[in-house]
């Protein structure tokens, strides 16, 4: 099942939110189907599940929309239409009390200033949810003290949030989600007001710790970077609606249309797309028991130099050259066997990203091979397969910065009209 | 009425407002008199003892005890000051008054306070009150002060109370809107945290938005106290006793000596309640938080 559903969901600010959803609901741009009504549609039609335990990324421009969907999704707002139901619960028709309690125990939320009580210690902050919740103090303070431990923060647990630097508040920010214990966390542009450096640690700890505890994380962004690190799916919202729904790779290499495509266009994509998404079809692959009569027609069938042999349950064992197969032919040895070789080619996982593949295509002499988890053979990567890889993924850029993951699309791109 | 009307505006009605109140204010006397005494009795018990603790005590305790206060609250040299000031209004002939003149404040301005803060927290949380509330108090405040001594003479006659209570009509306005203000100033986001873990909202009022708000509402509190204070005076009209009474009959009289030392008395009040009811609110730990806060930003 999943962690929570959203159906056909709007958010209409102004009066007159009956006219705007029915003008809305065949696809219409907002700005066109509103023309002289009295309302601004903040989310349009939004549709999407989150499944237990994943990281589901919103991302959008300031002005899509996001910030009222993630406060749409624990009833900060209240939908002007549609459903949300968390765990099951539908939560758009629930009471004052009944909401209150959900959101004790089902759904908590980072700030993207923190929000923490300036009044109030780091163990105070931290604990705030289960001062709501009624708990005895003892126990309070034990969890929040687990919580600041997650985040690494114990030592501040007596200093006020004033004490602490950015990074370290929305640690306090997250350590208090987290002793809440519900299962569902929003996180409404949690490491947008950080700097560069600590949003790269504070998103590596996140990771780490979701690896850990498998919450479900609702969390929104406008840094594309951001998104494809962090989402195992990513919404793309535009204007009010969803556009495309996928993961980081589904929306770079399959774009719903141009404006995804534009967004998309600056991000580095040699730390989002893997050594699977690259590969080609390797072009001759022979069992180790084959004789190097069959090795020899492959080989002046397909007009290469190389063939990858696999061993038993097709596992990858390295590569047969030219010369080595004529080798085998002089001597006249009936298969493969003693003349395979593995210092000719470099093997990667599926999962390695382009990034990493520099180095093993540099040093490897024939085309890479990819392996899977079972060290099967799935595909190989020559060098100009990884060159126009990249070529695609910077078409007017001479040469692509690695190091320019952090790089923010607001900042570059500018609003869109 | 002018008698130069010209013809154009002959057409426009005539609206007796003047009668109408005095019918209104005529009726409540007759209607509401024992509620009238009754509200008479409840602030004369409150104002009397105050004062004549504060007149029955030697003069020098009175001094020591408001330094001491100042040492605490500011350090020793506003104490000195302190100190100094109320040592020259005490070596002035109108000791007496200006005690009593600190009484009538204190009650005063402690009953507007308790009931400009919760209607500043009513007006903060509900739009309908408040678009009720704002112009009842752009009434109160801008209404010329001695005009509330007219219904307060007709209810309570002449004395310290009708004093007491027009000044605590007077004085109330800046309580409830410094109160709203600082309640809705509170960072959005911070109650929307609040919110979020499912803190309902009188938690979320008493344990979120009041501490976050007091460094506002404590100026409220001030602004109260200062505004009790200039209308004390005014209320000598009335014969509320205190140093109002000194200042009306040196004007009378045009004394200026005695006018000038009723006034410099009122001017060390004024300035030691001042900041010492400023500094009150500097003590509160959310007060210092959003001021280190702020320093940091």
């Amino acid at each position: 099942m999943s962690a929570l559903i959203v159906q056909s969901l709007y958010k209409i600010f102004g009066s007159r939110a009956d006219e705007a959803v029915r003008r809305l609901a065949d696809g219409k741009p907002r700005a066109e189907a509103l023309a002289g009504l009295p309302a601004t549609a903040a989310v349009i039609d939004a549709n999407f599940e989150v499944r237990p335990g994943e990281i589901f990324v919103v991302m959008g421009l300031s002005g899509s929309g996001k910030s009222t969907l993630i406060r749409m999704l624990n009833g900060l707002l209240h939908p002007t239409r549609g459903s949300v139901r968390v765990d099951g619960v539908e939560l758009t028709t629930l009471k004052p009390a009944a909401l209150r309690k959900l959101r004790r125990e089902k759904i908590s939320m980072v700030f993207q200033h923190f929000a923490l009580m300036p009044h109030r210690t780091v163990l105070e902050n931290a604990g705030y949810a289960l001062e709501v919740a009624g708990l005895p103090k003892a126990e309070r303070r034990e969890r929040a003290m687990d919580a600041l431990r997650m985040v690494g923060l114990t030592e501040w647990a007596d200093n006020l949030p004033h004490d602490l630097s950015g990074g370290m508040r929305q640690r306090v920010g997250l350590a208090r989600a987290l002793a809440a214990g519900t299962e569902i966390l929003l996180m409404d542009e949690a490491f947008s007001a950080l700097d560069p450096l600590i949003r790269r640690e504070i998103q590596d700890q996140l990771l780490e710790l979701q690896a850990e505890l498998g919450k479900t994380i609702i969390f929104i962004t406008h840094d594309l970077n951001e998104a494809m690190r962090l989402g195992d799916r990513i919404a793309v919202m535009r204007d009010g609606r969803i556009v495309q729904i996928g993961t980081a790779e589904e929306i770079l290499t399959d774009p719903a249309n141009d404006y995804v495509a534009q967004f998309v266009a600056d991000v580095d994509r040699t730390r989002i797309l893997t050594a699977a998404s690259v590969m080609e079809k390797p072009q001759q692959v022979l069992d180790v028991n084959a004789g190097p009569r069959v090795a020899a027609k492959a080989l002046r069938e397909s007009q290469t130099s190389v063939v990858y042999v696999t061993g038993p349950m097709k596992k990858f064992l390295g590569t047969v050259t030219e010369d080595e197969v004529l080798r085998a032919l002089r001597e006249g040895r009936p298969h493969l066997d003693g003349y395979v070789s593995t210092e000719r080619v470099r093997t990667v996982t599926a999962d390695t990203s382009v990034a990493d593949l520099f180095g093993d295509c540099a040093e490897s002499q024939h085309p890479v091979a990819v392996l899977d988890e079972r060290d099967r053979l799935i595909g190989v990567i020559p060098r100009i397969t990884l060159l126009t890889a990249l070529a695609a993924a910077a078409p007017d850029e001479p040469a692509q910065d690695q190091d320019q993951d952090q790089v923010e699309l607001v900042g570059t791109k500018g609003e869109p009209a | 009425m002018s008698l130069t009307q010209s013809p154009l505006d002959s057409w426009l009605p005539r609206v007796p407002l003047g009668a109408w109140t005095e019918a209104a204010v005529d009726w409540a006397t007759a209607s509401l008199g024992p509620f009238f005494d009754g509200v008479a009795t409840a602030v004369e018990a409150l104002v009397r003892p105050l004062n004549d603790l504060l007149t029955g005590v030697p003069a020098v305790v009175v001094v020591l005890v408001l330094a001491g206060l100042g040492w605490w609250l500011r350090g020793w040299k506003f104490a000195l000051g302190t100190a100094v000031g109320l040592g020259l209004v005490a070596g002035m002939p109108y000791w007496e008054e200006t005690m009593s003149t600190l009484a009538q404040v204190l009650v005063a301005s402690t009953l507007a306070l308790l009931m400009a803060i919760p209607l500043g927290v009513l007006v903060a949380e509900n739009k309908r009150a408040s678009a009720v509330a704002r112009p009842v108090l752009d009434l109160m405040q801008t209404m010329p002060a001695f005009v509330y001594l007219i219904p307060a003479i007709f209810f309570f006659g002449i004395g310290t109370v009708p004093g007491v209570l027009a000044t605590l009509v007077f004085s109330m306005p800046p309580g409830v809107r410094l109160t709203e203000l600082g309640l809705r100033q509170v960072d959005k986001e911070i109650v929307q945290a609040a919110e979020s873990f499912g803190a309902p909202p009188w938690m979320v009022l008493l344990r979120t938005k009041l501490p976050l708000a007091l460094p506002t509402i404590m100026t409220g509190v001030n602004q109260v106290i200062m505004l009790a204070l200039s209308m004390v005076v005014i209320a000598g009209m009335v014969g509320a006793g205190g140093l109002g009474d000194v200042i009306m009959f040196a004007l009378s009289q045009v004394e200026v000596g005695s006018g000038f030392e009723g006034g410099i008395a009122v001017v060390i009040l004024a300035v030691v309640l001042d900041r010492l009811t400023d500094s009150a609110g500097d003590r509160f730990p959310s007060a210092r938080a959003q001021r280190l806060a702020r320093q940091a930003a």
